[in-house]
């Protein structure tokens, strides 16, 4: 069937059963948006700067393990959408940005909004695209499709010059992508799954080692089941919270700079590590050289590149992690296995000795920015899917928010994004439209996306934003406290704005809290709502994320919270 | 057991490294800006399609340690145009060098030496005549430091090529 490029965009989009973009027109993309406007095959959701439509549909895609699709223009428009990218990329997760460009006869020329977008977009996607002819369109846009979602994923960028956008061409979407040079590992060698249960069976204190992967390859199920069976106990990273459940026995919390103590300490006690879809990062391990120094490595990833990277692995299994676990729960069901009770008795030892605690605040103090966490996980829990931005709220919500299920905790940890959160549980709410959107966010992150609470009142995407408000860039001012003499260098941020005005003028509702009952006012008024809010509660200034391992220290070098709960 | 998990040979050794990939657009910017994104070395890198097919081949001259190495062949496989990384342990390398050379210079004990290195004069004009040479990496650059002693216009190195044994 012959028909312009910008109908083969709409074509492709309806082909692969999107159900929503988020976009910004302009220029370039103008003959798309024609296309968009003819349509109804999916809604269009049109945010207020680009940066904004991509970590929605990053958020709708971390949240419904669908691929997310932004559209964006040529130039600032690209660019703009350039740090949503990046942030994506380092978190694996699936998106396609289609972006405009100047015509094939304008590239080159320093036109008008031209940028050599692909050139920006390399090193921050998982592959990229520039369209030089229609003949190719199809072809790219099924394999960015598909190029996203298989293997690690990743963001996929698509660049189409507005030349090709108006030519007319051949669309044949059936043809089956060949791409001989791209052929992700799916099945672990069967090999190496038996000498990795053979070493986890010799071994006395084998630890699971849960990372985003387990999220990304949707094996939840299949994790738990196999801790199940063996009495392995586990640890999760950041990106992993929510894979074991919060009430599962054998799990011992998040492990890394801002870990719970007996995590960090059963990692640096474990014999044998075993890595399910985690990449061992700086923040995860600590200094290297004292890292886990007596565990055998069987290291499970669907990328090659991420194996012995920064830590040798002794059994590495390339492979599809729920694949990989379905055999690694088969071979273990005719396995003999050790007794890990004591093992999981010295861990919970830690956890009575060090539980994760905070001192709470006494009647007529601010409130502490932990029990409004733990509040609203006793208030919402399961109900909520939770996202959050960047710094000390981030890390009180991955260690107090009680967290049950894959996909329930939204976070930007590999670029580590201040202004992911709103837009992102927007994107979270378009996706899971019967759960509680929440973002938790400070005083420092809310301001770098706001602009989207006017988003979320016209699509009726109602978000319910968690200000925990300490005048401060906190996790900066926490480092400036501990490490640089309490030298506040631009941190202090007590000019700020009115946040119930600010968020009831794009159609939102405002709340300003000062006590606990004042906060299940505001939660439980919000949610009813239906409707975006500002819950601005002003928290205590001073407070630290704990525990603590300081840049360069080992995991069981942490600074911990003096005194008793 | 290996009870130092981050115990790694951290001698750097020089790494002939061959990448089959599709012939595309900015398909070699791809390749470079990956060395340079992730801080690795290229000595030297070679680009020419492979005859028949829809594929070129680069041989990439690098220099690291063996987790560097390592981590260049599976970052270049991730790489979605890379059909396949062939990591050298026992190839032919050859190098060519161009060189111009005066023509009030010792022309014959020019030449001898050009011969000496799998060389030749490949052209003569009023003012210089240009050899060159196609011989191991190494001889070549010792050839190059020999000549120093005509006074050389110009010198231009083709970089590495490299098939297995």
């Amino acid at each position: 069937m012959k028909m312009t490029g910008s109908k083969m965009v709409i074509e492709s989009l309806h082909r692969e059963g999107v159900e929503v973009v988020f976009g910004y027109p302009g220029g370039a993309i103008m003959n798309v948006y024609d296309e968009i406007y003819k349509q109804n095959h999916f809604q269009h959701i049109l945010t207020k700067h680009e940066q904004g439509a991509v970590h929605a549909a990053d958020g709708y895609a971390r949240a419904t393990g669908k691929v997310g699709v932004a559209i964006v223009t040529s130039g600032p428009g690209f660019t703009n959408a350039v740090t949503g990218l990046a942030t994506a990329y380092m978190d694996s997760i699936p998106m396609v940005v289609i972006s405009g460009q100047v015509p094939t006869t304008i590239i080159g020329t320093d036109g008008f909004q031209e940028i050599d977008a692909i050139g920006i977009s390399r090193p921050c996607s998982k592959h990229n695209y520039l369209v030089n002819r229609i003949e190719d369109l199809p072809k790219i846009l099924k394999e960015a499709f598909y190029v996203a979602a298989s293997g690690r994923p990743g963001p996929v960028h698509v660049d189409i010059p507005k030349d090709i956008t108006a030519e007319l061409g051949e669309f044949d979407y059936d043809k089956a992508i060949d791409l001989p040079t791209y052929k992700p590992t799916k099945k672990g060698n069967n090999r190496q799954i038996k000498k990795a249960i053979e070493a986890i069976s010799e071994s006395k204190k084998p630890l699971l080692y849960v990372g985003g992967g387990a999220i990304l390859a949707n094996c939840g199920e299949e994790v738990k089941q196999f801790a199940k069976m063996t009495g392995i106990p586990a640890v999760e990273t950041l990106m992993a919270r929510g894979v074991m459940g919060s009430k599962n026995p054998l799990l011992f919390g998040m492990l890394g700079m801002h870990g719970e103590y007996a995590a960090n300490m059963a990692m640096h006690e474990t014999d044998c590590i075993i890595s399910l879809g985690s990449r061992f990062d700086d923040r995860v391990t600590g200094r290297l050289d004292e890292f886990a120094k007596g565990a055998k490595v069987i290291h499970v990833d669907v990328d090659p590149a991420s194996i012995s990277k920064i830590v040798n692995a002794h059994f590495p299994i390339v492979g599809d992690l729920k694949n990989v676990l379905k055999s690694l729960i088969e071979f273990a069901s005719t396995h003999e296995f050790g007794d890990y009770s004591s093992w999981v008795e010295d861990i919970s030892g830690y956890q009575k000795k060090e539980p994760l605690k905070y001192h709470d605040s006494k009647d007529g103090e601010p409130l502490k920015p932990q029990w409004v966490i733990e509040r609203t996980g006793e208030l919402l829990g399961e109900k909520a899917i939770i996202s959050t931005d960047v710094g000390q709220h981030q890390m009180w919500a991955a260690q107090f928010y009680p967290f049950d299920y894959p996909r329930q905790w939204i976070t930007s940890g590999g670029l580590g994004t201040m202004g992911f959160g709103l837009p992102a549980a927007m994107g979270v709410k378009r996706g899971c439209p019967d759960k509680v959107s929440v973002n938790f966010t400070g005083d420092g992150s809310i301001m770098m996306n706001m602009q989207e609470i006017m988003t979320c009142t016209q699509y009726d995407l109602p978000v319910v934003n968690i200000i925990l408000n300490n005048n401060y860039l906190g996790m900066v001012r926490q480092w400036q406290t501990l490490f640089y003499e309490d030298r506040l260098s631009e941190t202090n941020l007590e000019i700020q704005p009115d946040f119930e005005m600010l968020c009831r003028s794009m159609g939102g509702v405002g709340y300003r809290v000062t006590t606990k009952e004042e906060f299940d006012d505001a939660l439980n008024a919000a949610v009813e709502s239906n409707k975006t809010a500002f819950i601005e509660v002003m928290v205590d200034r001073m407070e630290h994320v704990l525990p603590m391992v300081p840049n360069g220290h080992a995991l069981n070098e942490m600074h911990l919270l003096e005194g008793d709960e | 057991m290996n009870n130092f998990n981050h115990f790694y040979d951290t001698t750097e050794k020089r790494e002939v490294i061959s990448v089959i990939v599709k012939n595309e657009d900015s398909v070699l910017s791809r390749i470079s800006n990956l060395f340079s994104s992730r801080g690795y070395n290229i000595d030297s890198l070679t680009v020419a399609p492979v005859p028949e097919t829809e594929y070129s081949r680069l041989t990439i001259v690098t220099i690291g340690d063996a987790r560097t190495i390592d981590q260049i062949v599976k970052q270049l496989n991730k790489l979605i145009p890379v059909l396949k990384v062939i990591e050298h342990k026992s190839a032919i390398e050859k190098d060519t060098v161009l060189i111009k050379i005066p023509i009030d210079q010792n022309l014959s004990d020019v030449d001898v030496l050009a011969r000496a290195y799998n060389g030749a004069i490949q052209n003569v004009t009023d003012d210089a005549i240009v050899i060159s040479a196609t011989d191991d990496p190494q001889r070549i650059a010792n050839f190059i430091k020999v000549i120093q002693k005509f006074n050389p216009l110009e010198i231009v190195r083709g970089g590495v090529v490299a098939i297995a044994r």
